[in-house]
């Protein structure tokens, strides 16, 4: 989240899509619901009708896989209509500056698109420099070439009936939303977002945030109180854990993952430390090699010296152009290119998508070691439905974990809180935190590389001092993170004694003298103490429920980030009554600004001590067009891999040019067979967590799933004999309450003439005790015995 | 003090947190369901289940709405379960809060005419014939804590406090939520502790949602004239 929960309640308008709130940020509806009780619209879009959708003000029902079709019809709508804020579109976006001559789009193609490799060639999507290597910008938005203008021209295709037919969404309800949504570019307004996987599991996932940022953007919603582009994460650290790199492409604080081709050190940093020309210009990322080299200081310690470059040459390159996603990495595991696998605090065999595939892949390995707090699908994959145990050479290991409430240690939230919590109970039985699991796993590898090994100096040379009376230290840890000066130095002509916390990243050095395992959560443990811990509940002078007192969070506890824009160019807010930072005259007071410049004052005349808005952009300006992306500067909507749905009625190609597609005998596609005009969903329920591994397993659920697994699979043989209907699997795997539910209609609609007197009599009673206790329940069931009718009923089975 | 809750359904989420914490204070354990095709889960109120999220799905002027409702006992100012029974140490209104308590020595009565006599059809009997019901939190309340429920509602559907606050609190909520549902309605706001308030026809939302609503046989009837008798003499008072 840009924003953060609480910030929620500041909204003038809220839209869900791609998310469901309600059922699976159960909480995030305590700040949506004072919004509405302050006069906030709450808008949701699904493909189904939810619990969110039950508490909306207005809800559409998009066709699954349209969002940017939906969303790029919202651009025009604002765009036509001037709902955009255009003073802050001109001074805060690249609208103003002008793109190169070569750039075009065409048929759904950018230019320098390569069909064989499914890749662009970005160069021709460049701006067009001055004399200065600055950006050309026309702050009248009116130079044809300017983003503004592309951009009008890109979505002016994106016509209301053009987005109906695609969506499946009435014109009506489209200018409906439109039109709600829109009223927040008037100044002080503010309409955020709350979105999930909804968004993010399409071939489009990217380009989906990127149409909404634009939004945003155009209606000055970004760095405001009640604004902002917030992904909803779906478990209490997922935040975290995307913040210390669990993704492969990153390190931690999104430095990036070193390629083969980053040769030297010096190679890497120079690759990824951009460089403006532009003297108003922050460019925060200009300090990238502090923070790689702080990192590796606190990788490899005393070890790392600036003549072994800090041990650049031990950690793994990737393989240049070569992915190591989720899909990636199951794709080799199928291939048979991958031996070993640590499934820690996940459920692929559950979560991910084509399970037949990873399930499958799991039966590649020679080792597999699952670690969690139960056993699961993918540990006990070698057992499951189509399985031969005998035949399955992978070897499994388990190793129970503790739950989070007995261990201490920090979690960080969607909103960046960093919170520290406690440890409760101690670890059941054998079961141990995963701190302690590491550090006896990580001293064992050591073990076996004294004697020597392949390339053994990383595991040598690693630094590992994060153990106290043999157990793992989440506190050496969290400091670790933070960061240490590893030498005594005088800053500011303040002095810093050696082996004391850094205060926060602006301290840290590329040469060595300081150490950060995240630059980004450097200020999150220092001298003062451990910042997570901070438990205060007074607000700070804006009064719009940052509490900085409570808990901590990154960069240096900002809560709302990309601040800077919430204010015109005097330093006064757009939006009087929920003001983020306000410039008194010498400083900023409310929120921690986007860096203590003062304001620009103007465009034409700009104060030279002051730096545009968004500080993390190389230009300083952020991007309505993002020249970077795979996919094209500008979204543009593709069908989905598979779908309903024979063309895509917005240009030539049907889906995502520019989408990995994986082509092994385990990944089959259909699309527009008319024998199945459905669209398949998966989705999540308030009463189950994650794949369920927490609230499944009750002895008395499973009980009853063998009851009732068991008697539906005894009806199944009954109406079909044996062979034609087979039986449903027992276990865990196989069931689900669609199954349920389609035995239980199955039960329901069954001529009971040939069943024995007593099973008639039971079912007679069942269906008069239904009747009795659920009247609404039966009386649906005979008005649409049939399930292939979908209509208003159809809705949630 | 005499306390009330406050329930305003127009903001449930039918998160069903509410039904969770009951059982976890309470120490009640699950109950075995099946998929009936419903959200509302389990089915019905039971010895072991005081609090459930009842749910329907209604079309209302063209539109689909899924309406929520949180039931519970209603801890009526004059309980016509606690007269039916007859026997102060089964069933008796806690003074101090105004709870309505079931002890175990309801076993042995006449379990089927106190369930009958409930106008909202709360208490249920083991198999053993003791009823059981909702009891406030008394435990809780006594010890200046919210009930449960309350306490981990996130919406503020939930609410609990002295019986004229809530009274209060209702009214208001009301009227902001006429504005955009003019149907909305407090349920028997004279009658009973738990004071629902609702955007469409009780009777949308369940059939024992009001007390008037469901009223068939003699002994709810009679149940009925008693307990709405604090109107009456309200009524008669005002002229």
């Amino acid at each position: 989240m840009t924003n953060h929960w609480i910030d929620i309640k500041n909204s003038d308008c809220i839209l869900i899509c791609g998310s469901n709130a309600a059922e699976n940020h159960p909480i995030s509806f305590k700040y949506v619901t004072e919004a509405q009780k302050n006069g906030a619209s709450l808008i949701s879009v699904d493909p189904r009708f939810t619990r969110t959708s039950s508490k909306a003000d207005l809800f559409a029902q998009i066709r699954s896989g349209t969002d940017i079709a939906f969303l790029g019809g919202m651009i025009k709508y604002i765009i036509d209509n001037r709902l955009y804020n255009e003073a802050y579109v001109a001074a805060y976006t690249n609208a103003p500056f002008i793109v190169g001559k070569e750039f075009s789009f065409e048929d759904g193609l950018f230019s320098g698109y390569n069909k064989e490799t499914r890749k662009y060639d970005k160069k021709s999507w460049a701006f067009e420099m001055d004399a200065n290597g600055v950006p050309k910008m026309d702050r009248t938005l009116k130079e044809p070439r300017c983003v503004f203008q592309l951009l009008k021209k890109h979505y002016s295709r994106y016509t209301p009936d053009k987005v109906s037919q695609i969506t499946g969404i009435s014109q009506e309800d489209l200018k409906k939303i439109y039109k709600t949504y829109g009223a927040t570019g008037a100044t002080g307004k503010a309409g955020t977002i709350m979105y999930a996987m909804g968004w993010t599991q399409h071939t489009v996932g990217t380009q989906n945030i990127r149409t909404m940022a634009i939004i945003q953007l155009l209606l000055g919603n970004m760095g405001v109180a009640g604004g902002g582009v917030n992904a909803l994460r779906g478990e209490s650290n997922v935040q975290g854990s995307t913040d210390h790199c669990l993704l492969w492409h990153i390190w931690p604080g999104y430095l990036k993952t070193p390629r083969a081709s980053d040769v030297s050190l010096d190679a890497y940093n120079k690759h990824y430390t951009p460089a403006s020309k532009d003297p108003l210009s922050a460019n925060w990322w200009q300090n990238y090699p502090k923070y790689s080299v702080s990192l590796l200081k606190s990788f490899f310690g005393e070890a790392a010296t600036p003549k072994n470059a800090f041990g650049y040459d031990w950690l793994p390159k990737v393989d240049d152009g070569v992915p190591y996603s989720w899909l990636d990495l199951f794709d080799a595991m199928y291939d048979g290119k991958i031996k070993g696998f640590f499934a820690w605090g996940q459920n692929p065999a559950c979560s991910g998508a084509n399970s037949s595939k990873t399930r499958a892949a799991l039966t590649k390995l020679d080792w597999l070691v699952n670690v969690n707090l139960f056993d699961n699908e993918t540990g006990s994959f070698w057992k499951g439905p189509g399985v031969d145990p005998a035949q399955i050479k992978t070897e499994v290991f388990m190793l129970p974990a503790a739950v989070s409430v007995e261990k201490e240690g920090s979690i960080t939230n969607s909103g960046r809180w960093m919170q520290w919590r406690y440890q409760g109970p101690k670890p059941m039985g054998n079961s141990r935190p995963d701190g302690d699991i590491l550090v006896e796993l990580f001293l064992k590898i050591r073990e076996h590389y004294k004697a020597g090994g392949v390339f053994p100096e990383p595991i040598q040379n690693l630094k590992w001092d994060y153990v106290t009376d043999g157990k793992y230290d989440p506190h050496k840890v969290a400091k670790e993170i933070n960061g240490y000066f590893l030498k005594d130095v005088t800053i500011k002509g303040k002095k810093y004694k050696k082996g004391t916390l850094v205060p926060s990243f602006a301290f840290l050095q590329a040469d060595g003298s300081t150490s950060s395992a995240n630059w980004l959560y450097c200020n999150s443990y220092t001298e003062k103490g451990n910042m997570a811990t901070r438990r205060g509940q007074r607000d700070a002078v804006n009064g719009i429920g940052l509490y900085p007192e409570f808990s901590w969070c990154w960069p240096v506890n900002r809560r709302i980030i990309y601040n800077r824009a919430s204010v015109d160019l005097k330093g006064q807010p757009w939006d009087k009554n929920h003001w983020v930072i306000r410039w008194t005259g010498d400083k900023w007071i409310g929120d921690v600004p986007d860096g203590g410049w003062p304001p620009l004052d103007s465009l034409d005349n700009p104060n030279p001590k002051s730096k545009w808005a968004f500080i993390m952009r190389k230009h300083g300006h952020a991007q309505i067009y993002g020249p970077g992306l795979a996919e094209g500067p500008f979204p543009e909507h593709y069908e989905p891999l598979e779908c309903p749905v024979e063309k895509n009625l917005m240009n030539a190609q049907r889906i995502n040019p520019a989408a990995p597609v994986f082509r092994g005998d385990a990944d089959a596609f259909a699309t527009y067979d008319p024998r199945y005009p459905y669209v398949g969903t998966t989705y999540r329920v308030s009463e189950h967590w994650q794949t369920g591994l927490m609230t499944r397993p009750q002895p008395w659920r499973l009980r009853g799933d063998e009851r009732r697994v068991g008697r539906s699979q005894g009806d199944q043989e009954r109406r079909a004999g044996p062979g034609q209907d087979g039986p449903g699997f027992p276990g865990m795997h196989g069931r689900c309450d669609q199954t349920d539910q389609a035995a239980q209609d199955r039960r329901d609609r069954r001529p009971s003439g040939g069943l024995p007197v007593q099973l008639r009599l039971a079912m007679a009673r069942d269906r008069k005790r239904r009747q009795r206790q659920s009247p609404d329940a039966v009386h649906r069931r005979c008005q649409h015995p049939d399930p292939g009718n979908q209509g208003l009923h159809g809705q949630h089975r | 003090m005499s306390k009330a809750f406050f329930i305003d359904t127009t903001v449930c989420t039918a998160c069903r947190g509410c039904q969770v914490a009951c059982k976890q204070w309470h120490d009640l354990p699950a109950e075995e369901t099946e998929n009936r095709g419903s959200n509302q889960n389990p089915e019905d109120l039971s010895f072991i289940t005081y609090k459930l999220i009842r749910w329907n799905e209604k079309e209302i002027d063209g539109k689909l709405r899924w309406l929520f409702f949180p039931d519970q006992c209603r801890h009526c100012l004059e309980p016509p379960c606690r007269d039916t029974a007859g026997e102060p140490s089964a069933i008796y209104t806690d003074k101090a809060t105004g709870a309505v308590i079931y002890t175990a020595n309801t076993k042995g009565l006449n379990v089927n005419e106190i369930i009958e006599s409930c106008p909202y059809n709360i208490p249920r009997a083991s198999k053993d014939g003791i009823l059981a019901k909702c009891d406030m939190c008394i435990d809780r309340v006594q010890n200046g804590l919210l009930p449960a429920c309350v306490k981990t509602c996130p919406t503020g559907a939930m609410n609990f406090g002295s019986r004229q606050e809530m009274l209060d609190l209702a009214e208001k909520r009301l009227k902001e939520v006429q504005a955009k549902f003019p149907q909305a309605t407090l349920l028997d706001p004279g009658m009973v502790r738990v004071i629902y308030l609702v955007a469409f026809d009780p009777m949308d939302y369940h059939d024992f949602a009001v007390a008037s609503g469901y009223s068939r046989g003699i002994t709810r009837q009679m149940a009925l004239r008693k307990m709405a008798s604090p109107i009456t003499r309200m009524m008669r008072a005002l002229g």
